[in-house]
């Protein structure tokens, strides 16, 4: 039997339905369970001595005065924790040529940047052990730094890592047709050059772990805000010398993580090296100045851009030289070279073009260790594709929507693979820009665009048609040898009553996991959502699987439930059918209760199953199946990633005396397959715009020739205000994918994918006719007066 | 540090409305009290610098950020937080529109979100969505993009407003009839 998803009138209909998070009353009552509300008992506090150095070589450490320090415990250095704890290296075998070094818990004969972890001082309260940080001597011997990007593999750049030879960490080429030719030879070459700035995540919880080691059960038990429990279990394992099954992970509420949460990171495992030598619980809270130097961060990029384009405006290939500086260390375990590979995989992405070539250069340097985030390498390559889309629209006097109706894939034309090599199930671009068209009719916005700017007000409307990549398969991780699970599964499990337990390995950090889940559940068995507990982040409960991100929460997680919970109903529909002396294929689960599939006629009780089943077993026929709880894994394998698609328009006001942007509306329509909750899409969709924004107006890490950072604070690291921000129009297109019943493909990154580069389009179609234009983001009023020629020195 | 300073200070003071009294090293933020000594998480941390407004607590009606003020400064005051505020059910409106309109994702704002928040419905009539916007901006939230967040503020400002309204018309029609029952 499959579901009528067409069908808004069938049974227990709640995929597609608006309803409540069942974890949102307890938040709004203050009774989360965050890490850092946990206290268990002899639990003691880390904090961590971290180099004030780019890049420096560690001499003497003297701890004495911090050891006699009252409520100072223990404190250690690297070396001792290396005789614990393994190193690691954030390696792909599939991306050939990698190279990072050895990476330990802390740091041993050098610090690499400003925030690396040197010595941890464990103390009964945080204050005490931050006290006893504060009287570690550490001599460092400063040495040279490489910050600057483009000139890291320069022969006169120091080498930073001298058992590597040189500063390219990763580097790649994806190349198609004849683009040496094709440009030379096109009616129309626009190039530009691009910059998005080094952002991080600002995840309103700080990262915290809480790591006990219990000595009698030799097993370690680890409460982590982390987005991917099962990953960290092996990991903490693995480096340990625990067995996987003796680790378990507890992920609860979690304070936002948005990619920030899902790596590991030295101060962590350093914990859990400590908790285990103390054989007690060891607590570390980051706090915000920790978190700016030492949370990953991303989108490092420099680009520079070409596009050629026919006549008739029809699109002839991408050319393509991006760089990005990620820090010392290549990122652990996921590596740091996915953002600049998926650059290379993503530009050009919603057009049909033959000639394709994109390069990505991946450098170390003395900066903070970046890595995926949000949207990993959407919003640059959109940046890249949408900005030269516009500018060539602009440059051949064709409108922008125009332009892009010319170019954008046919929605008839799948399945197909791109130059770029993307193999693309079902998009809908077409659909999905005629749908913003609509939403923000933009003939009159055009109009009125002009009228104000006879008046001396310069309005401008950015669109960015994007791709987002979702559901990885085993391609993304796997396949290069990295123990991050693609699949992912559930149990469904019945009690007497009827009422439904589900446990996932899918994780909640707000996007409303424990939401879609109850909803699929509830829909897949034939309870209503509120008769379904779900459970995540446990690794001694759940599933094994991958948890949540790059958005494969409901595309893989939401199927795994779908088919645990059908199961589970099959079996109930068993017992009963014997109970009834009926067919199981006659009866249907409606709203809890057994009914006669064709009538709708009651039959009987799901809880009357329940009572027979785990009491009354002795009355069913002897061996008839009845195990009312069944475990269900999901794995995509027709497609390495489910590809969606979306186009965003940005309204904004550019005010040319100062420089500064108002943002007057938003629009996005968004195609992410079947759409579960429509609230909690819309809201995810909404965050990603605003994170997005942020790219595009705010946030930039900036760092001095030294590698010192010059705004590691929320006063100086900007991030979004509701100030600011503009109310944002949401569409959808639904295009399910095939590849499971359930048909859900992801929408966590659709928002950020694009808003970057509407908001650029948008500032430039203003300033356009004052002969000015920005493309390295954030822009700032001072990078806008500068593009109009107001600043000039 | 000398004999004169005192380093331990004694307070008394009311929190949720039940009195507390307790010593706390003169260097103590209201926070760590909060959360650490008397057991109340559900205010947050996020930057213990005072920009981000996850620790925004009442103190004798006024918001404060729990991260920048010394407990030692609330001698005889009274402390409200997300915990008592949920109990006395007086953002009960506003915390089920949180919920309804989706207006947190992670939580971790929303306590400090629905401490500021708490002015504004109670303030006099209907505040723009500009007011709001602006209003809000102390309290920084990460995933909600806050246009849930100002929906859901909105919607209870005006709930509140049509109540008042309806309370005060009623009262008129109460007054106008004992006018004229008087006549």
């Amino acid at each position: 039997m499959t579901i009528r998803f067409d069908d808004p009138n069938r049974p227990n209909s709640y995929i597609g339905r608006t309803v409540p998070r069942p974890n949102a009353g307890r938040l709004v009552a203050g009774r989360g369970r965050y890490v850092d509300d946990i206290t268990l008992p002899r639990m003691v506090h880390v904090a961590f001595v971290r180099s004030p150095h780019a890049h420096a070589r560690i001499g003497a450490i003297e701890t004495g005065e911090a050891e006699t320090l009252k409520g100072v415990l223990r404190v250690f250095t690297g070396r001792d924790l290396a005789e614990v704890c393994t190193p690691w290296e954030g390696k792909l075998l599939h991306l050939e040529g990698m190279k990072t070094p050895p990476q330990h818990p802390l740091a041993l004969d050098r610090a690499c940047w400003v925030g690396e972890p040197v010595v941890a001082v464990v103390g009964r309260t945080r204050a005490d052990a931050e006290a006893g940080a504060a009287l570690v001597e550490v001599e460092f011997e400063p040495l040279p730094v490489v910050t600057d990007i483009r000139t890291a593999l320069d022969p006169d750049t120091p080498v930073l890592h001298e058992a590597l030879g040189d500063n390219l960490c990763f580097r790649k080429a994806n190349e198609k047709g004849e683009v040496d030719r094709i440009f030379a030879e096109a009616h129309k070459v626009v190039e530009a050059s691009f910059k998005t700035a080094r952002h991080t995540g600002v995840t309103l919880e700080p990262r915290v772990i809480l790591v006990d080691w219990n000595a009698g059960d030799g097993e370690m038990t680890a409460h982590v805000s982390n987005q991917a429990p099962h990953m960290l279990q092996l990991l903490l394992a693995g480096h340990l010398d625990i067995p996987e099954s003796r680790v378990r992970v507890v992920c609860g509420d979690v304070g936002g993580s948005f990619g920030v949460k899902v790596h590991v990171y030295p101060d962590e495992v350093a914990t859990a090296a400590i908790a285990k030598i103390m054989e007690r619980p060891v607590k570390f809270t980051s706090d915000r100045m920790e978190a700016f130097i030492g949370d990953i961060h991303a989108r490092d990029h420099e680009a520079t851009g070409r596009i050629a384009l026919d006549e008739s405006g029809k699109i002839l290939g991408f050319d393509v030289d991006d760089w990005t500086g990620i820090g010392p260390y290549s990122i652990y375990p996921r590596t740091s070279a996915v953002e600049g590979l998926q650059v290379t995989n993503l530009i050009g992405g919603p057009y049909v073009f033959d000639h394709y070539r994109c390069r990505t250069s991946v450098v170390f340097q003395n900066k903070g260790i970046c890595a995926q985030y949000r949207a990993v390498g959407h919003p640059v390559a959109v940046a890249i594709t949408e900005g030269l889309v516009d500018k060539a629209a602009a440059e051949m006097g064709i409108d922008p929507i125009e332009l892009r109706r010319r170019n954008l894939i046919a929605d008839d034309a799948y399945p197909l693979t791109t130059a770029a090599g993307l193999k693309l199930e079902g998009l809908s671009h077409h659909r999905s820009l005629d749908a913003l068209v609509e939403a923000m009719d933009y003939e009159a916005l055009r109009a009125e665009q002009k009228a104000l700017r006879e008046k001396g007000i310069h309005r401008g409307i950015g669109i960015a048609s994007f791709i987002e990549l979702t559901n990885p398969s085993p391609f993304m991780y796997g396949i290069g040898g990295a123990r991050i699970s693609a699949q992912d599964g559930c149990t469904v499990r019945m009690d007497p009553d009827g009422s439904v337990v589900a446990l996932t390995g899918i994780t909640e950090q707000g996007q409303g996991t424990e939401a879609i889940m109850a909803q699929i559940v509830a829909e897949a068995v034939g309870v209503s959502p509120q008769m379904v507990r779900i459970v995540t982040g446990d690794t001694r409960v759940t599933p094994f699987g991958g948890g949540t991100w790059a958005s494969r929460g409901a595309g893989i997680g939401g199927e795994a439930a779908l088919q645990a919970g059908r199961a589970v109903r099959g079996q109930a529909l068993e017992v009963a059918a014997s109970m009834l002396q009926a067919k199981a294929g006659d009866l249907d689960i409606r709203d809890g209760i057994v009914v006669d599939a064709a009538t709708g006629e009651e039959r009987m009780a799901l809880s009357e199953v329940g009572r027979v089943v785990y009491f009354r077993g002795d009355t069913l026929p002897k061996g008839l199946p009845r195990e009312l709880m069944q475990t269900r894994h999901f794995i995509t394998s027709n497609y390495p990633y489910a590809f969606t698609n979306g186009v965003q328009a940005s309204y904004v006001e550019v005010d040319v005396e100062t420089g500064f942007v108002k943002l007057l509306k938003h629009w996005c329509v968004e195609d992410c397959g079947r759409i579960i909750n429509p609230l909690l899409v819309d809201e995810q969709i909404r965050g990603g715009i605003v994170q997005g924004i942020g790219a595009a107006l705010f946030e930039e890490i900036c760092y001095d020739g030294e590698g010192q950072i010059l705004n590691g604070t929320m006063a100086d690291y900007l991030v979004p205000m509701s100030g600011e921000m503009p109310d944002m129009i949401i569409r959808h297109v639904e295009t399910p994918t095939e590849e499971s019943e359930l048909g859900a493909k992801g929408a966590g990154e659709a928002g950020t994918a694009g808003a970057p580069a509407a908001v650029m389009n948008a500032i430039n179609d203003a300033i356009r006719p004052l002969g000015g234009s920005v493309t390295h983001m954030p822009f700032t009023p001072e990078r806008i007066l500068r593009a109009l020629g107001t600043i000039t020195d | 540090m000398t004999d004169s300073f005192q380093s331990r200070i004694d307070l008394e003071m009311t929190i949720n409305g039940e009195a507390v009294e307790l010593t706390v090293p003169a260097g103590r933020h209201l926070i760590d009290v909060l959360r650490h000594d008397l057991g109340l998480t559900g205010s947050h941390v996020g930057c213990e610098h005072g920009v981000c407004g996850a620790c925004t607590i009442l103190v004798d009606d006024s918001t404060v950020r729990g991260c920048l003020t010394l407990a030692a400064q609330l001698q005889g005051c009274e402390v409200w937080t997300i915990e008592g505020l949920t109990e006395k059910g007086v953002i009960a409106d506003l915390q089920k529109a949180f919920v309804e309109r989706n207006a947190l994702q992670c939580g971790y704002c929303t306590p400090g979100m629905l401490a500021s928040a708490k002015a504004l419905v109670e303030a006099e009539g209907v505040p723009s969505r500009e007011t709001i916007r602006e209003h809000m901006s102390g309290n920084y939230c990460r995933c909600t993009g806050y246009e849930a967040i100002v929906d859901a503020i909105e919607t209870v400002a005006r709930q509140r407003a049509d109540e008042t309204g309806a309370r005060s018309r009623a009262g008129e029609t109460v007054a106008k009839a004992r006018a004229g029952a008087r006549s």
